[in-house]
């Protein structure tokens, strides 16, 4: 599978990542070299196999729903590029 | 003997024994720190007077009787700890203004331990890379040459400002973190001793995220008895990180001394693969000579998916990543580049902030979870990872630890391996499936090259198993008697 141009401009739309035409070219030969090179997993046989996601041999924890934390606006605002008051600043999103 | 020769062992003797003080080791260490960091660049940020302040803390500690052994030991912190106060870059340009509130659990626990910080390591940007030439804040060189040779090689990656430093002895030790080999392979390609533990063992609470199934802090230092000290103080259970494993920290030095009588050590069939450096390959038959003679007993094994490793690996964690980097949107921390509405706001902060292999990774991550390839690509790749996971577990029902090499060669020149991403990867390709599994392993600086540089063994052990790791490990060690010392360091 070969990804073309139109398909590196949507994934880079999905990343939210802006990326001139220049870029594009290259990362389609990178990001194809890559996906060339993960295509050798179709040799694998996985009937049967369950996938698996964690690095961890065990469940995830859980904890009681409870408060454990908080009250540190000005922590959390601290490296704010941009604040209005306790609010985060951002330009105009609905007019 | 020079204040430099002293292993974080040695300095914990003499520092309570006050045939030095704390804020001697520090003041020296900082000094060396100033006239090689602008030659290495080991440090993104150094904090000459934070430590100094830590040092005559330490000293007040070890008066009154309340001294750790790493307490007064100045150490270099991997910029992908969060350190309160301190800034913290990842080595990208997205965290050039971030400082955190808050510290991470690893740094936290070394604090309480009396450790000195002298600064923040440089990385590959966000631990992507195995060569740290990907760091935002210009690369790091290897302290080793090649003999007759002035040409500049990489430390490895991507915890190459750690390894740098530690090794011209800027720092005593330093903490690295591990998700495809970023301690081992780096520890190799500068003659250190470094272990990436069970994943679980240290916790990833405060370290920014990579790939959050394989990240995993470790120490890095000159021996391997100096590992076990500091992952001593690393490791334990910290209920802020969910797959923190809620398990007993053993005193880890105690298995230094046990030898490798009886042991069954494995060695996969499937490392010895086609091409492989002939030195990498005599190392390594050096290496279980030295086992043999001293008792353990050798096997050979299969590991079948070895293989599929890397190509696991690069689906798995640029996939994580894509979803861990998505949080660096220029809202709430980090670089903002302004545009005209909140997405163009998005895409161009993150397109000036993050570097070109960061970019590729996202990527890549996103393609394959995006509708219609997930199937193919991510579970695909999570199934064989099950695989990958199963072959340790059938290996370690016949052998109690498992010797390769850590890396196919010796550190490289900068520039070299450039050509595309995947020769780059390659340099991963023993590394990987340990973290794909979980299990501990630990690269130990076993002998020099044809040219003079070092390269280093890896052994692998069973979950939760550091200590027959650090045991077989040790012997390695001893057997090497590895001595040789890198030409650009602190005398």
């Amino acid at each position: 599978m070969s990804l073309d141009a139109a398909t590196v401009r949507r994934i880079a739309k999905l990343a939210r990542i802006r990326v001139n035409d220049e870029e594009v070219s290259t990362l389609q030969n990178e990001l194809n070299a890559i996906l060339g090179y993960v295509e050798q997993l179709g040799e694998v046989n996985v009937e049967g196999v369950e996938p698996l996601s964690g690095g961890a041999q065990m469940a995830l924890r859980q904890r009681e729903d409870k408060l454990t934390d908080g009250d540190m606006a000005e922590k959390i605002l601290a490296n704010a590029p941009d604040r209005i008051g306790n609010f985060f600043a951002v330009p105009k999103v609905v007019e | 003997m020079s204040i430099f020769d002293l292993s974080v062992a040695g300095a914990a003797k003499a520092l309570k024994a006050k045939e030095i003080s704390a804020v001697e080791l520090t003041t020296a260490y900082n000094a060396a720190v100033a006239e090689l960091n602008p030659r290495l660049n080991a440090f993104i940020t150094t904090t000459p007077e934070l430590a100094l302040g830590q040092a005559k803390a330490a000293d007040a500690r070890i008066a009154d009787g309340s001294a750790t052994p790493l307490t007064g030991v100045p150490i270099a912190m991997k910029d992908l700890f969060c350190t309160e106060g301190v800034r913290t870059t990842a080595a990208s340009k997205i965290l050039e203004p971030f400082i955190p509130p808050y510290e991470s659990t690893v740094s936290g626990k070394l604090k309480e331990a009396g450790a000195v910080m002298l600064g923040k390591a440089n990385l590959d940007e966000f631990a992507m890379g195995s060569s740290n030439i990907t760091s935002g804040y210009g690369s790091v060189e290897n302290p080793w040459k090649r003999q007759g040779s002035d040409a500049k090689l990489v430390p490895g990656g991507s915890s190459g400002g750690s390894a740098a430093a530690v090794a011209a002895r800027i720092a005593l030790a330093a903490t690295g973190t591990d998700t495809g080999g970023s301690i081992r392979q780096p520890a190799a390609f500068t003659g250190l001793a470094g272990i990436k533990p069970t994943y679980g063992r240290c916790s990833r609470w405060g370290v920014v995220a990579f790939a959050s199934s394989l990240d995993q802090p470790g120490p890095m230092a000159r021996n391997v008895e100096d590992n076990a000290l500091l992952l001593n103080a690393m490791a334990g259970f910290d209920e802020k990180d969910s797959t923190s494993a809620e398990r007993e920290v053993p005193d880890f030095t105690a298995a230094l001394s046990r030898g490798v009588k009886g042991l069954k050590i494995g060695i996969p069939a499937e490392y010895r693969l086609e091409g492989t450096n002939p030195e990498i390959l005599a190392l390594w038959d050096k290496g279980i000579e030295w086992l043999k003679a001293q008792g353990a007993e050798i096997i050979d094994i299969s590991l079948p998916h070895t293989k599929y490793g890397l190509p696991v690996y690069y689906i798995v964690a640029p996939a994580e990543a894509s979803s861990n980097l998505a949080r660096y949107d220029g809202v709430r921390y980090g670089k903002r580049v302004d545009g005209e509405d909140l997405i163009d706001l998005y895409e161009r902060t993150r397109a000036e902030g993050f570097g070109a292999e960061v970019k590729r990774r996202i990527m890549i991550g996103t393609y394959v979870l995006s509708h219609g390839y997930y199937d193919a690509y991510y579970l695909k790749a999570q199934k064989v990872r099950n695989l990958i996971l199963k072959d340790f577990t059938d290996a370690f029902a016949k052998v109690d630890a498992i010797l390769t090499p850590t890396a196919p060669s010796a550190a490289f020149g900068l520039g070299e391996k450039m050509d595309d991403p995947v020769t780059m990867y390659l340099n991963d390709v023993f590394t990987v499936p340990a973290s794909l599994a979980g299990v501990p392993a630990m690269s130990v600086p076993a002998g020099l090259s044809a040219d003079g540089l070092p390269l280093g063994l890896q052994v692998i052990g069973k979950h939760f198993d550091e200590e027959t790791v650090f045991a077989v490990s040790a012997a390695i060690e001893t057997a090497a008697n590895f001595t040789a010392l890198p030409e650009v360091r602190a005398k």
